[in-house]
């Protein structure tokens, strides 16, 4: 453990702890640490709303990002590895994700609503797009970046285009794609909290859990969710990073 | 087994827009390698070498000319052509082992079968120890043995080599070409080999082909009716290696035609 990187944290919410002590910082509009800490406990035993619990809260939000998130990783990795095999792939589908790509996720969750309704299919839709063209992007740079003398070398041992493309191009843009997968639940992680806020119909989410604390003017619990959606952000692409060490120890 | 490769009246022309960008590479190269011959290519660089050998390996297309094995001309690229590229072409992702074996799951040879093969090559190879270790952990000597491995585990019936042994110190290249007339000896494979290095091409081949600065042309022939082991510094080594220099040095007109 690094303490020097730890110290200016710690210093701020030592200040932060004595500000509120003081009475210097309001606590209606920004609770104490330790404030924020009851928030939490009481997110996580009596539930926001009543019986609500966090747990439950962090399964739903996890089951939401789940659908997106593989979806769009299921239908991105090979798309993007056709794109980048085949220019006549590539030429169809780039402009249109150059068009679709600058819409931010969130500007479609109108749209899926309308299309989907209020639910889990809205919010994997939001999340979907979110995580859908840094994976998509990311495996066609990886593929593109393959030295062509290894698809040659391939040839020259009769490889066929399946065997090329499953056993040569799929193995090479593995770092590129865990790349774009790692971004990818980032954005996704981002855009469900943003999805859920407008609407979910079980009455679970994280989203939804600190919407309902802030309805009823319970500003720890609001931070302490927002604490909650950063660590398991933090604990997604801690775990993503160990997957990547894992899988391209031959880097 | 070893096939007779014969190649003929092979142009080829780099297209531009422009005229003057037009590159000739070789106007007409002629070259036969008979079976189980080990045929060497020296030539100044950039004359066309590697393109030569990217040519009858049917990675790259000839402007016109044919290649002929035994006799017949084949439409697509050959299945019984091996080749061992300059920079060893190794796949990053797999280890020593599962590269050599790569052409053998390529012919679709069950898992236990083409892995016992493989592990027998990398003894003979003197890569035990380093089986199971990703190119990255390899130095250059052992990259380019199992470049080699993968290449002749594959069983082809013509190999071609760009320049494998460019890259590699003096002493490891050495080793190495005595390991490869090993090989080859128990094999007997035809061979076509390029190197710049005139003392490597005089100690391993039978025959070798002197080509001219760019456009290309076959410019001399040398047979090498050496003995081997050979002795790098013998009389006649040494006589068969100043001619191929003096074709080398010489400011080139008209090429000779054999
Ligand atoms: N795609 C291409 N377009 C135009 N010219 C090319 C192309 N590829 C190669 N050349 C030219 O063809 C010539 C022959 O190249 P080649 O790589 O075959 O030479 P080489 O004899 O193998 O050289 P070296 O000894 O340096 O490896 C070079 O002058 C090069 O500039
Ligand atoms: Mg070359």
């Amino acid at each position: 453990m690094n303490w020097k990187r730890l110290a200016p944290p710690l210093a701020v919410l030592v200040l932060w702890q004595a500000g509120s002590t003081a009475g210097l910082i309001p606590g209606f509009k920004l609770p104490s640490p330790l404030q924020v800490l009851g928030g939490l406990a009481d997110l996580a035993l009596r539930g926001m709303p009543p019986g609500h619990r966090l747990h439950v809260h962090v399964l739903y939000s996890l089951e939401r990002v789940l659908w997106g998130y593989g979806l769009a990783v299921l239908v991105a990795v090979p798309l993007g590895i056709l794109m980048g095999w085949s220019r006549r792939v590539r030429d169809w589908i780039e402009p249109l994700v150059e068009i679709l790509r600058p819409i931010p996720p969130l500007a479609w969750i109108p749209i899926a609503i309308l299309w989907f309704g209020i639910g889990i299919r809205s919010a994997a839709f939001i999340i979907f797009l979110g995580a859908f063209f840094p994976v998509l992007l990311n495996t066609v740079s990886g593929v593109r970046s393959i030295d062509p003398l290894l698809i040659e070398a391939a040839q020259m041992l009769n490889a066929g285009r399946r065997f090329i493309f499953l056993k040569v191009l799929l193995p090479g843009s593995v770092p590129s794609i865990l790349t774009g997968m790692r971004i990818g639940i980032g954005i996704g992680w981002m855009s469900l909290v943003a999805a859920e806020f407008t609407g979910v119909r079980q009455g679970y989410g994280l989203g939804y859990m600190i919407m309902t604390a802030r309805d009823i003017q319970r500003p720890d619990e609001i931070l302490a969710g927002m604490l909650v959606i950063g660590l398991i952000g933090l604990g997604i692409d801690g775990g993503l990073r160990l997957a990547e060490r894992r899988l391209v120890r031959w880097r | 087994m070893a096939l007779h490769l014969e190649i003929e009246a092979i142009q080829k022309v780099y297209p531009s827009e422009s005229p003057e960008g037009r590159v000739e590479v070789f106007h007409r190269i002629d070259l036969s390698v008979d079976p189980g011959q080990f045929v060497s290519i020296v030539g100044p660089s950039g004359c066309g070498k590697t393109t030569l050998l990217r040519i009858v390996a049917g990675l790259e297309a000839r402007t016109s000319g044919r290649i002929l094995l035994d006799g017949r001309e084949s439409e697509e690229r050959d299945r019984r052509i091996g080749m061992v590229f300059q920079d060893y072409a190794l796949f990053p992702w797999r280890t020593a082992v599962r590269n050599i074996e790569i052409g053998l799951e390529i012919q679709g040879m069950p898992q236990q079968k083409r892995r016992s093969l493989a592990m027998k090559y990398v003894r003979v190879f003197g890569l035990e120890g380093f089986a199971d270790k990703y190119p990255k952990e390899l130095s250059g000597g052992m990259k380019q043995r199992v470049a080699i491995a993968r290449t002749l585990v594959a069983n082809p019936e013509v190999v071609l080599m760009d320049e494998p042994f460019g890259s590699l110190d003096s002493q490891t290249r050495n080793r190495l070409q005595d390991f490869l007339l090993r090989i080859w000896r128990e094999r007997k494979d035809t061979i076509l080999f390029v190197t710049h290095n005139v003392d490597e091409a005089v100690y391993l081949s039978d025959r070798i082909a002197v080509l001219s600065p760019r456009p290309a042309a076959v410019c001399g022939i040398f047979d090498v009716a050496l003995e081997r082991p050979r002795d790098r510094t013998g009389p006649e080594a040494n006589r068969i290696r100043k001619e191929i220099l003096e074709l080398l040095h010489r400011p080139h007109t008209s090429p000779v035609t054999f």
